[in-house]
């Protein structure tokens, strides 16, 4: 078994956290959607190196997370290409992406 | 000397991804993702998953940045909210300690892992033979977690549907998207000449390659879907109306043949989607020639958008 | 024999890498969207072809080999388009 590479498991921690303030803080929709792709990138990295640890000679890595990992990514960005096709309809509605309900500032 | 590789790698990652949520700008924070994207391909190397390697490289630095710029664009000129001001300090120290308690929280589940791996491994190699498929992970894929597979065939399906649901009452049977302009003799245009037949044979060898080496159905797609969505941004070609019959066909007929295949197994070999003994190579094929016009044609019309023209009558 | 072709792969691939290093250079130093397209261009097709040329000893078989070429050259090609569709943009806008 191979010793966790130790980079890709807390650096894809700290990428979660900064993704999540990010959807937190930025008002703007199309920004909220970034960083939720980066805090889901960032929890595929750590599913990645869970995967490589699982390494047994003469794979790599694990395959079954990396085939999950696959189809997480192609479903995310169906997701995230949705979530992009809603904030333009938004926006040709009503003129603005603002998620505040209407007539606050 | 190769964990200073790691270390670099992951280090430049967090800069780019923390650069892609704070940047002040919104093109700026995009271009950053799309770095982003792009080195991650470099990082799942390193992690010695080449599938998902060029699953990330296509989708995520291709797709994904192609959709984020172009919706950019568009809201460029009238977003109020680009501009709303950020909140205020508290919220925003409010904001970072959440996200300083997650990260942890993930970082310490991830380090108290138990230390032999528990792995499945051994048990794929063990029972790939069966299959005939040299890869492991196209073998985890279309064999082992063959209902994954078409579980996430038929939520793309609905992402599309989901999509074209936005479409205005007017214009439902029209065409998709809006009417590409390019110079027909500009740069635009003489790239999608020359790389689209390109990309297409790169795509179906990496589609084809997919059983024994590295690649797959997922990546193939990708490539070609790019392919049309590089010949329709150049105005040359036009997307389809939503109404077509084809369309709608080639969009079903993927998971209508993997369940097809699933209901066979069922009568045949006991479970849904068990492939009878020494049929098992020849399922698998049929079920990634019969998904791969279905991934296509979503990767590239998810792009393209809802129809938004009045249908031509 | 094998050692002079590994040095000369090892040569290939660091002249590359410095190219790759002027051109980041040139992106982060330079005043505006033209120079840096400049720049750009340099770290594409020299320090993509020296590093591939350096690869090309220890591809393997005549396969490997053509498909690092290919690579090459489609990333010459996506490089030149790029960058003239960049420039065309570039040239209409004002100078920030």
């Amino acid at each position: 078994m191979t010793a966790l590479p130790l980079w890709f498991a807390l650096v894809p921690a700290a990428l979660i956290g900064v993704g999540l303030y990010g959807i937190v803080v930025h008002p703007q929709p199309l920004r909220k959607l970034v960083s939720f792709n980066v805090v889901g990138s960032g929890a595929f990295l750590l599913f990645g190196a869970v995967a490589r640890r699982g390494a047994a000679v003469p794979l790599n890595g694990d395959p079954v997370p990396q085939a999950l990992l696959i189809t997480g990514i192609v479903v995310a960005f169906c997701a995230s290409a949705l979530a992009v096709m809603l904030i333009l309809q938004l926006h040709d509605r009503s003129g603005d992406t603002s998620l505040e309900p209407a007539g606050e500032a | 000397m190769i964990d200073a590789l790691n270390a670099g790698i992951a280090l430049l990652l967090l800069a780019l991804g923390a650069y892609a949520v704070m940047a002040k700008d919104v093109f700026a924070a995009l271009v950053g993702y799309i770095a982003y994207g792009l080195l991650l391909t470099l990082a799942w190397m390193q992690l010695r998953g080449p599938d998902v390697a060029l699953t990330e490289a296509a989708i995520g630095g291709g797709l994904t940045g192609a959709m984020l710029i172009a919706a950019a664009t568009r809201l460029r000129d009238r977003d109020a909210a680009a501009r709303a001001p950020m909140p205020g300090i508290g919220a925003r120290v409010l904001a970072a300690t959440l996200s300083a308690v997650v990260a942890s929280a993930v970082a310490w589940s991830v380090a108290s892992l138990p230390e032999p791996a528990a792995t499945l491994a051994p048990q794929t190699l063990a029972a790939m033979p069966a299959l005939e498929v040299g890869n492991p992970v196209t073998a985890v894929l279309l064999g082992f977690r063959a209902l994954d597979t078409l579980l996430e065939a038929i939520v793309v399906v609905l992402a599309l549907i989901g999509v074209w649901s936005l479409a205005p009452d007017k214009a439902w049977g029209g065409r998709l998207g809006r009417l590409q302009h390019a110079q027909p003799d500009g740069m635009l245009a003489y790239a999608a000449r020359i790389l689209a037949p390109i990309g297409i044979v790169i795509g179906m060898y990496i589609f084809w390659i997919g059983a024994d080496l590295p690649g797959g159905k997922f990546q193939g797609a990708t490539l070609l879907a790019a392919m049309w969505l590089l010949v329709w941004m150049a105005g040359l070609t036009d997307a389809p109306a939503v109404d077509r019959r084809w369309l709608r066909a080639m969009l079903v007929a993927g998971p209508l043949a993997f369940v097809a295949i699933g209901v066979f197994g069922a009568v045949q070999a006991g479970a849904f989607l068990a492939y009878p003994a020494g049929l098992a190579k020849p399922l698998i094929i049929v079920i990634e020639i019969a998904l791969m016009p279905t991934l296509t044609l979503v990767l590239a019309l998810v792009l393209v958008g809802p129809p938004l023209r009045e249908p031509e009558r | 024999m094998d050692a002079v072709v590994d040095f000369m792969s090892i040569v290939a691939i660091v002249a590359g890498a410095a190219f790759f290093a002027a051109g980041t250079i040139g992106l982060l130093r330079f005043p505006d969207t033209m120079t840096r397209l400049h720049a750009l261009t340099k770290a594409d097709n020299l320090g993509v072809g020296l590093v591939i040329l350096g690869l090309l000893p220890r591809a393997g078989s005549i396969t490997a080999g053509i498909k690092l070429l290919l690579v090459w050259l489609l990333v010459l090609f996506a490089g030149a388009i790029v960058s003239q569709l960049v420039g065309r943009v570039a040239s209409r806008e004002p100078p920030r």
